[in-house]
């Protein structure tokens, strides 16, 4: 039978018991919604995390550290890489570092105690240096007020816990100023080195250095719900939060600086670590290994992730199995409409088959009511389980919205999974198809005939 | 459209035989017989005697125990499934006892039906399904469904169909069993028009003698399986 005849005949052939194929479809249409609202739930969890920790930073990260910033303390002893020996991390090898291939930027972690004071108060707290990338990783998204209007701007953003600790209302602190008082780190000149001091016994011309009290006025431009980041990023611990050139200009004194001193390096300030940007989540073992051979320390959460993302495909595959279970109810409901339409249809069958139907033609038309089922099925299964998605991410957010949290989009219905949906559905529903389709084509016509 | 020696249809001591718990059925029990084109052959005997057996084995829709059907050359046993129904689509027409027209479709539907089974064009359909029901003078019905038609209309459109493919040889299994003897004489009258105009060949299987008397060139007996008498009337 030509395509265009046996469309014809199945169409009509559904057409027949229109209750009884629309029920079965219905079947079909919350299988695959179930399919798809499970899916749905697991892609949107693991785009929510993913966006999460790329905010965070932890995906395209690597701290650097001087290698003997890795020993003790109770962590884990870096390996020891012979063919390069341990050097400091200065602006040197800053700048070696931005030269390698697939680096976005470098910049130090700076962060330091210091006591702000608001309306003569002192309030102790930690202040972070911000790069001015970290606006376009979403960090900042939902922003009261603004970011930095220049990577030198003397502003700051304020963390909310800080901000109420300011004022009972946060939001009027936008636009006031603040001061910071911090410890500036000043370099001695060899001369004035303390007499007997290991220094100035050596050919090391470094003598130390003098910490001065300073103070900076900073504008408040805006207020973050949120904590930036946690970790790796640089910037996580910060209340208050300050362009990043700014941090560097104010030499503040940091935990390193004594450290550096009691091992007697020179004056020449070194970086207690810094964050290097990979272009991409893929360039950053590459970089580690590159970055470890010029002599440094380094860490990523590359590992936290590739276990991150096992996590999602073992946690994806039981929701598709779950998901899957009320398909395969459905796919058996159209087993059991095919096997009553053959029922129905027997005496037809015999008819034609006498007037030279071949068991392919017997056979075709009962695939095609199966892949219509599945199709129509698939479509609107996809659309019943965007709308439930849509529905638990409603409620999601209410519920959020109640525990003083952010709103979240736990639902994502990306387009591989719609096309996936209808073609598994009516994948599903021809495998269903093939039991009664086959035991059509093989009815004795003789036998059929004589059916009543 | 026959074989070398002018015979339309060859059957070649043919048996069907049935497995009914342990007793063996013997439907068919080794027949011979040749039917020659343009024949009306029509086949008698009581219920049970094997003669819509015999039918359905020459039709293809059955296949032998043991023997050999040869149409057009062909021994229908050694045919694959396919091939036979090629056979009952291209060679063969068949008119059942109870029309078996499908009731959902209508009167021009249910002729164009052996016509898609075939896949001749589609541009060709209407012109050949007209035509077959003009031959039976239904053209007038073609949106009707065939619980709109009576006994004698739907067992007309039940030829029509049968004709549809235009076929070598027509067969017709009780086509009078279900109607009244004024309609059935119509029915036999219009299968001897088409024997004698289209010079089909034709087999009937009936248990009416006085109507196989009266139309068929040639009458067969059968009884338990078995051919009784065959001979061919003057």
């Amino acid at each position: 039978m030509k395509t265009g005849d046996l469309a014809e005949l199945g169409f009509r052939n559904l057409r027949e018991a229109i209750l009884r194929n629309s029920l079965t479809t219905l079947g079909v249409a919350v299988g695959i919604a179930s399919l798809v609202a499970m899916l749905s739930l697991g892609v949107g969890l693991q785009q929510l995390a993913a966006r999460r920790i790329s905010h965070a930073g932890l995906f395209d990260t690597v701290v650097v550290m001087p290698r003997n910033n890795m020993r003790g303390f109770g962590r884990p002893q870096a390996v020891p890489t012979p063919a390069a020996e341990s050097r400091p991390l200065d602006d040197a090898a800053r700048q070696q570092i931005q030269n390698l291939p697939n680096v976005v930027e470098v910049y130090p972690q700076i962060r330091f105690v210091t006591e702000v004071r608001f309306n003569d108060t002192p309030y102790p707290t930690m202040v972070a240096g911000v790069p001015a990338s970290a606006r376009e990783g979403g960090l900042f998204d939902g922003i009261k007020g603004s970011f930095f209007s220049s990577a030198d701007a003397d502003e700051a953003i304020l963390q909310i816990e800080f901000a109420k600790d300011l004022s009972d209302q946060p939001n009027t602190l936008l636009g006031k100023d603040i001061v910071i008082r911090y410890a500036e780190r000043q370099a001695l000149p060899p001369s004035s080195a303390p007499a007997g001091s290991p220094n100035s016994s050596s050919a090391d011309p470094g003598a130390g250095f003098s910490i001065v009290p300073k103070d900076r006025k900073l504008k408040i431009v805006g207020i973050v719900e949120s904590e930036p980041a946690a970790g790796v990023g640089g910037i996580g611990n910060g209340r208050v939060l300050i362009p990043l050139a700014v941090a560097e200009t104010l030499r503040p004194a940091q935990a390193n600086d004594l450290r550096d001193i009691l091992r007697g390096s020179d004056t020449k300030p070194g970086y207690a670590s810094l964050t290097v940007r990979a272009k991409g989540p893929s360039q950053v073992q590459a970089l580690e290994d590159r970055i470890k051979s010029m002599g440094f320390a380094t860490f990523s959460l590359l590992d936290a992730t590739r276990n991150l993302q096992l996590f999602f495909a073992v946690f994806d595959l039981l929701l598709l199995i779950f998901g899957s279970l009320a398909l395969a109810v459905a796919t058996l409901g159209i087993v059991n409409t095919l096997v009553m339409a053959i029922l129905e249809r027997r005496r037809e069958i015999g008819v034609l088959k006498a007037l030279g139907a071949a068991d392919a033609d017997v056979r075709q038309p009962f695939f095609f009511e199966a892949g219509i089922m599945g199709l129509l099925g698939g479509f609107f299964g996809v659309g019943l389980g965007w709308f439930i998605g849509r529905a638990v991410t409603v409620g999601t957010n209410i519920y959020l919205k109640r525990q003083n949290l952010p709103p979240a989009n736990v639902f994502s219905v990306p387009w591989w999974l719609v096309l996936g949906a209808i073609a598994f559905g009516v994948g599903a529903s021809l495998i269903a198809g093939i039991y009664p389709a086959t035991r059509a084509a093989r009815l004795d016509p003789v036998e059929a005939l004589r059916y009543e | 459209m026959t074989n070398e020696n002018g015979v339309a249809i060859h059957v070649n001591n043919v048996s069907r035989h049935y497995q009914m718990g342990t007793a063996l059925i013997r439907a068919v029990d080794g027949v011979t017989l040749s039917v020659n084109t343009g024949e009306f052959l029509a086949m008698l005997g009581s219920s049970g005697s094997g003669k819509s057996t015999l039918l359905n084995l020459m039709a293809g829709l059955d296949r032998p125990t043991a023997g050999a059907i040869v149409a057009q050359s062909k021994n229908l046993s050694e045919l694959s499934s396919l091939d036979l129904a090629r056979y009952r689509s291209k060679t063969v027409g068949m008119v059942f006892q109870s029309f078996n027209l499908l009731p959902r479709m209508t009167l021009e539907e249910n002729v164009e039906l052996p016509l898609r089974l075939a896949e001749v064009d589609r541009g060709e359909r209407a012109a050949r399904v007209t035509e077959a029901l003009t031959r039976v003078h239904l053209d007038k019905r073609l949106g009707h469904r065939p619980a709109q038609l009576s006994g004698g209309e739907q067992q007309r459109a039940a030829l029509a169909r049968a004709l549809v493919n235009r076929p070598a040889i027509l067969f017709a299994d009780e086509p009078t069993g279900n109607l009244d003897s004024a309609t059935g004489e119509e029915i036999m009258q219009l299968l001897s028009e088409i024997q004698k105009t289209l010079g089909m060949t034709i087999v009937m299987v009936t248990h009416e003698r006085p109507l196989a008397e009266r139309f068929a060139n040639r009458i067969a007996s059968l009884a338990d399986g078995k051919l009784v008498s065959d001979g061919v009337r003057q």
